[in-house]
């Protein structure tokens, strides 16, 4: 059961996670002579600042929710996959190759279809074959699922550069750009895309998959422990493919979106930021889809300040970077932390029963 | 560089890429198998090889020195190695996360200061001539070694001795084998941990330092695409053996070179395909050595096993 000291703690750890990586990126700012102050009100004013400027931030949160799953789903199989940069190339991929292919001779809206169901199966086949190697041949799936990402950009680039090249675009290869009608518009009265919408319903459909079904459950339980799995009789392997495939088919709509919503061609710029963006959304989220979304928007925002960094303080665009990667060390953390804290710890109840034996996982661990 | 040479230039510049390739491969998994044998992944290898390549071009460039360039990659690489030695080792926190992290971490501060390094050029490493003067150019710039190159191979087999005959390399060992043993040695698994970290992550800095002052020589945010990554895949592939490491970074560096070379005499079809050799060389090494059935010879016992 958890009760609310649990969960104020896990909502404590997180939000504060967050804010120690603020201030340690303020330390880092100050060091390389930028006022602290000035840069946490610029990334204020550029993500959530204005109805305008928070739009910015929603553009970019969506293909992060959707990378993020790429992570948080295998997490939940004890999987370290983060191979979401390549899901999200091959996706894109994919779906400008049918929606060149069929091109105007069908109604837009079965092109959009076409191109999402393309992004799906090109992305989750991609991550499927990091989960079926981890399986079957024991190959480790954090760094089998980083290879495919640089295989999955080495194919865009030749792809982008040569075979699917469009002559006009010269000093950024690019492949022929998407009809206009084919294009994701945007939700009426803004400028988000309906790539937004991808976004949170397939967070909420694996929110509720991952902990409402028999599925996520066998899921979770071969996560826990992987042999007492198998004595249940749980399919392991194929749970373990399918929940790959997943993962990597939200990728691969991540992908979709990028193409048809935002860039309307595929170049380079596909493999921009959503990947290392979405691990660190699904680690901070704790691999939870429904966290995801509101970490999601935060990192977005994170993402939208870059710019403003670079053009008002003369900071380089890797600040970005920079930040990302201190949250994330922060976050990483913050997980030692769990339990150690004594305002969030159970009251001892008192009963007549013994103590109950300390469950695996509880018991004390000798530090050295 | 194989001009005038014709087919026979792509034999001669995989073989050349194969030494000046293979040195940064070549400390990177040796510091990858220095960590591993003491029980700890270090995928963030990737982001010290940024940070060590960024921090010996700037440092070259500052003070004209390349040889203070190396020492400072290190230098740099054993700040990153200590910020991974420490977290992977709370409680609760996972090593291959923290790599992750480290990844993003290295690349970000390499990219940040390595800003205003990317124009100008920086002093390079001096490089000893196999070849004699007799030979046409393209064969003397392709048998121009780098004494890095040298001081990787004399490291491997310094690397073994360390880990068979010394007392610190039983440490090393028991720590990454059998952690219970060493806590009954009365040795520190923390500190052998910490100082095995830091050691490898110091010489993935030097191995930055070879991308950067040798080969190729320049300091562009693209010049390690995943290199710190497939060591780490090499150091499994050479079964955490410090001479088979050394063998299978030349195998890596000749993979590495096969793209540019075919490119020299004239292929341009394919070239970003030729470029991922090395990414499906590794992943199909790891497919055919791997096997759910069985350990891999020679792997840790406390490898990839939470504290």
């Amino acid at each position: 059961m958890q009760t609310w000291r649990r969960t104020l703690e896990s909502l404590c750890l997180s939000f504060g996670a967050i804010l120690v990586g603020l201030l340690l990126f303020g330390l880092f700012c100050a060091m390389v002579g930028a006022n602290p102050l000035e840069v946490y009100g610029l990334i204020w004013k550029a993500a959530f600042g204005s109805a305008s400027t928070f739009q910015n931030t929603l553009i970019r949160a969506s293909p992060l929710m959707l990378s993020a799953l790429c992570t948080a789903l295998p997490a939940r199989l004890g999987l370290v996959i983060i191979g979401n940069e390549g899901a999200l190339v091959m996706g894109g991929l994919a779906a400008i190759s049918i929606g060149l292919a069929i091109g105007t001779a069908l109604p837009p809206i079965l092109v959009q279809t076409a191109m999402a169901i393309a992004g799906l199966v090109a992305g989750g086949l991609w991550i499927a074959a990091a989960g079926a190697l981890r399986h079957y041949r024991a190959v480790n799936e954090t760094i089998s699922s980083l290879l495919l990402n640089y295989i999955a950009i080495a194919l865009l680039n030749h792809l982008v550069g040569g075979p699917m090249r469009d002559p006009s675009s010269l000093n950024k290869p690019s492949t022929f750009p998407l009809a206009e009608v084919n294009m994701l518009g945007d939700i009426p009265g803004t400028r988000v895309h309906w790539g937004l919408v991808y976004g949170l319903v397939a967070c909420l459909i694996t929110y509720f998959l991952m902990q409402r079904t028999t599925f996520g459950f066998a899921a979770r339980t071969a996560g826990g422990n992987v042999r007492a799995a198998r004595i249940a009789g749980l399919p392991v392997g194929k749970l373990t493919v399918i929940i790959c495939f997943l993962a990597g088919s939200c990728a691969g709509l991540a992908g979709m979106v990028e193409v048809a919503a935002v860039q309307g061609t595929a170049n380079e710029s596909l493999n921009v930021g959503y990947g290392y963006g979405g691990i660190l959304v699904a680690f901070a989220a704790r691999h939870n889809p429904l966290a995801a979304v509101l970490i999601s928007l935060l990192v977005g925002g994170i993402l939208a300040s870059g710019g403003i960094l670079q053009r008002s303080l003369n900071l380089p665009d890797a600040t970005v970077l920079v930040f990302q990667g201190l949250v994330f060390l922060v976050v990483l953390y913050s997980d030692s932390l769990y339990g150690k804290i004594r305002f969030f710890k159970e009251k001892p109840i008192i009963t007549t029963s013994a103590s109950p034996p300390s469950s695996p996982g509880e018991e004390p661990v000798v530090t050295v | 560089m194989a001009e005038g040479l014709g087919w026979w230039g792509v034999p001669l510049a995989i073989v050349a890429g194969t030494m000046r390739g293979g040195t940064p491969f070549l400390f990177v998994s040796l510091g990858e198998c220095l960590t591993e044998k003491s029980g700890k992944i270090n995928l963030g290898l990737e982001g010290t090889l940024l940070t060590g390549a960024m921090t010996a071009y700037g440092t070259s460039y500052l003070t004209g020195s390349p040889w203070l360039g190396i020492l400072a990659a290190g230098l740099a690489g054993l700040v990153l190695g200590s910020i991974h030695g420490w977290l992977s080792q709370q409680y609760r926190v996972n090593d291959v996360a923290v790599g992750i992290a480290m990844i993003i971490f290295g690349s970000g501060i390499a990219f940040f200061f390595g800003k205003p390094f990317i124009q100008p050029s920086a002093p390079q490493l001096p490089t000893l001539n196999l070849a004699g003067s007799a030979v046409s150019p393209a064969v003397e710039a392709a048998l121009q070694i780098s004494p890095l190159f040298l001081l990787g191979i004399a490291l491997a087999p310094l690397m073994t001795w360390f880990f068979k005959s010394t007392r610190w390399g039983l440490y090393v060992r028991a720590v990454g084998d059998s952690p219970d043993a060493a806590r009954a040695m009365g040795v520190s698994i923390f500190k052998v941990r910490m100082l095995s970290i830091m050691a490898g992550s110091f010489l993935a800095g030097i191995g930055g330092a070879a991308l950067s002052l040798y080969y190729p020589g320049v300091w562009t945010e693209r010049i390690s695409s995943g290199q710190g990554l497939m060591a780490v895949a090499l150091v499994i592939f050479a079964r955490w053996n410090p001479i088979m490491c050394l063998w299978a970074s030349l195998l890596f560096g000749g993979a590495q070179a096969l793209g540019p070379a075919l490119q020299s005499v004239g292929i341009k079809q394919g070239y970003y395909l030729f470029n991922a050799a090395p990414y499906v060389l590794t992943l199909l090494i790891m497919i055919l050595t791997c096997s759910p059935k069985r350990t891999l010879a020679g792997v840790p016992g406390a490898l990839g096993i939470d504290n």
